[in-house]
């Protein structure tokens, strides 16, 4: 019993001499932040959010980032039950989902990261395509196509008596949301007659290996893929415009590039690491977007996001 | 040609055609796995195995993803293992031939063949939900569990049919109570069925994909489970976003962890066949 009472003295002693330490420590090393962050959504965010946790690691390991990939749909879902601090997102929040963050009481700002630009391709050995419009993409594309616009000289007529073949994202994509939505004006509606794969390499090895084929996906996948594909400049209204950094983060690269976007909830930046977290991201989403294969914005609206971001951090202080 | 011969002909077509058949599967297996060990193998090595996930393919690693498995696994297991045999050993050994042992027993064929997606749901909504535990190792391991208990079930119950009846009525003729009988005799004897059982149903656990996004777990995760209530990655899904990506460098780490996964499958059969040999020399 004696030794059961000295030992819990020694204890006692221990964690009150360790607890007393503990606010010195803290004072000395004030930029070192611990905590939880997580964040879910798209996966065409997700390298951007990846490559900012893991740049963020360096500075703050004691922060644990954690990035799920539910798609942007699904990310807003747990977003608006306020299981998620941060939901990456590859098209603006819904009227949908906004009632559904509207009933948790939760509140959120929109931040654009980077710019996506959409490529349409086509195979090498096809000479006769240079340019398309956007009347010839939706000529193509929309849902009374289906089964009718079969041949490459229904488009132009100097073009080939031969059959077209197309290739696009799967349904569940943003990506054919947001093409879909660009070119036929409306989220969703397209012809449902093309060869559909969620995987775009899957679509790259079937453009490169058919020379009457004719598809679209993501800019990063056409960077990893030159010399298989060609890439197809789009008429903006005034010029033929193909994507490139430029075009794209200048905007005359139309209607075919989007801005990738996080929503940060507004009780989860009571936390000094989530607000520390989102301030690294606006600071290094122009180069690390660009390292994974996304285009950055041009620096006034980085500059602008930040002090949205600061205002917003105000008013929820 | 008289109906002999014929009769000798046909058995002969249908011999080739059977090691045709046999032999289809056996290429497309070779030709996959030799595809995989291509791209995959000059990226495996010891960096790459104890790596965080990164931006950069070749500084990337399989760490938190692998830890994430182990963890699931061992947790599975761990909940699995006694109530599907438990119930096996019900349904084998107490239940009476009945209209209701009938109805439980359709439903444990039925579960066996529910898409894996739909306990994802389950799980989402029961263990994450109700229950709280979140996105966490451990409502992983409680959703994989129910998606194995049929098999387990099916298994134990094969298992403990395979015992001979002579084995129980001698244990009752020297004064055993049924219990004494269940545990100390026709447990023992049907183990290594049991344990395969578990261990094939366990590599099957540790390939899936879709119920475990469902749940919640993560693409990225810069930390290894430390409990039961972490949050968690595991290698499939690691598999998944990488196989994606237009990076070669991305799609060379996948076929990496491919190699890696099925390692780890081929050595749990390799235990389960173990347990099988093993077994059946016993009851010889």
């Amino acid at each position: 019993m004696k030794k059961l009472f000295f030992l819990a003295s020694c204890t006692l002693l221990v964690t009150s001499l360790i607890s007393c330490g503990n606010p010195a420590k803290k004072e000395a090393n004030s930029q070192s932040l611990t905590g939880q962050i997580s964040i879910d959504g798209s996966s065409t965010v997700y390298p951007i959010t990846e490559a900012v946790a893991e740049e963020f690691r360096v500075n703050q390991p004691n922060v644990n980032v954690t990035i799920g990939v539910s798609g942007t749909g699904g990310g807003f879902q747990k977003f608006s039950r306020g299981e998620t601090a941060i939901s990456d997102a590859s098209r603006p929040i819904k009227d949908k989902e906004i009632a559904a963050c509207a009933e948790n009481n939760i509140t959120y700002i929109e931040l654009e990261v980077a710019y996506d630009g959409l490529a349409v391709l086509v195979n090498p050995e096809n000479t006769w395509v240079d340019s398309f419009t956007s009347e010839e993409l939706k000529k193509i594309w929309e849902p009374a196509a289906q089964g009718k616009i079969m041949k490459w000289n229904q488009i132009r007529s100097e073009w080939p008596n031969e059959e077209i073949h197309l290739y696009g994202p799967g349904v569940a994509s943003g990506t054919f949301d947001y093409f879909t939505e660009a070119i036929n004006g409306k989220s969703g509606s397209s012809r449902g007659d093309y060869t559909a794969s969620e995987d775009d390499n899957v679509l790259v090895q079937g453009i490169a290996g058919d020379k009457y084929s004719l598809g679209f996906f993501g800019l990063a996948y056409y960077a990893e893929n030159k010399e298989k594909l060609t890439l197809v400049g789009v008429h903006n209204g005034e010029s033929v415009v193909k994507p490139t950094l430029e075009t794209v983060s200048n905007g005359t690269y139309k209607p075919l590039s989007r801005p990738l976007f996080i929503y940060i909830n507004s009780a989860a930046i009571k936390k000094p690491e989530v607000v520390s977290f989102v301030e690294f991201y606006l600071e290094n989403a122009a180069k690390l977007s660009e390292e994974v294969g996304y285009i950055a914005l041009p620096a006034e609206l980085y500059a602008k996001q930040k002090e949205k971001f600061k205002a917003f951090v105000e008013l929820n202080k | 040609m008289n109906s002999i011969q014929k009769n000798r002909l046909k058995d002969q077509l249908f011999k080739f055609w059977g090691i045709a058949c046999t032999l289809a599967g056996l290429v497309l297996l070779v030709i996959f796995i030799g595809g995989i060990l291509v791209d995959g193998l000059s990226r495996i090595d010891w960096a790459f195995i104890t790596d965080l996930p990164s931006r950069k393919a070749e500084k990337s690693g399989i760490w938190t993803p692998l830890m994430g498995s182990v963890w699931v696994l061992i947790l599975t297991a761990l909940i699995s293992f006694p109530i599907s045999v438990a119930a096996g050993v019900y349904l084998e050994e107490y239940a009476k031939k009945n209209r209701l042992s009938a109805l439980l027993e359709i439903n444990i064929s039925n579960l066996a063949g529910v898409p894996s997606i739909i306990y994802g749901l389950l799980g989402l909504e029961v263990f994450v939900r109700i229950m709280h535990l979140g996105a966490s190792v451990l409502a992983g391991a409680l959703t994989l569990s129910l998606l194995i208990l049929p098999i387990i079930i099916v298994a134990t119950r094969e298992a403990i049919k395979a015992v001979p009846n002579s084995i129980r009525e001698a244990s009752y003729a020297l004064g055993a109570s049924k219990w004494q009988t269940i545990w100390n005799q026709v447990l023992p004897a049907s183990s290594g069925g049991i344990l395969t059982g578990v261990i094939l149903a366990l590599s099957r656990a540790i390939g899936e994909t879709a119920p475990l996004i469902v749940v919640g777990a993560l693409a990225y995760v810069p930390f290894a489970p430390k409990g039961p209530l972490d949050q968690f990655s595991v290698l499939p899904i690691q598999i998944f976003n990488w196989i994606s990506r237009p990076q070669q460098g991305f799609i060379d780490n996948a076929a990496a962890a491919i190699i890696i996964l099925l390692f780890i499958t081929f050595i749990m059969n390799g235990i389960a066949v173990y347990f099988r040999n093993k077994w059946q020399k016993k009851l010889q």
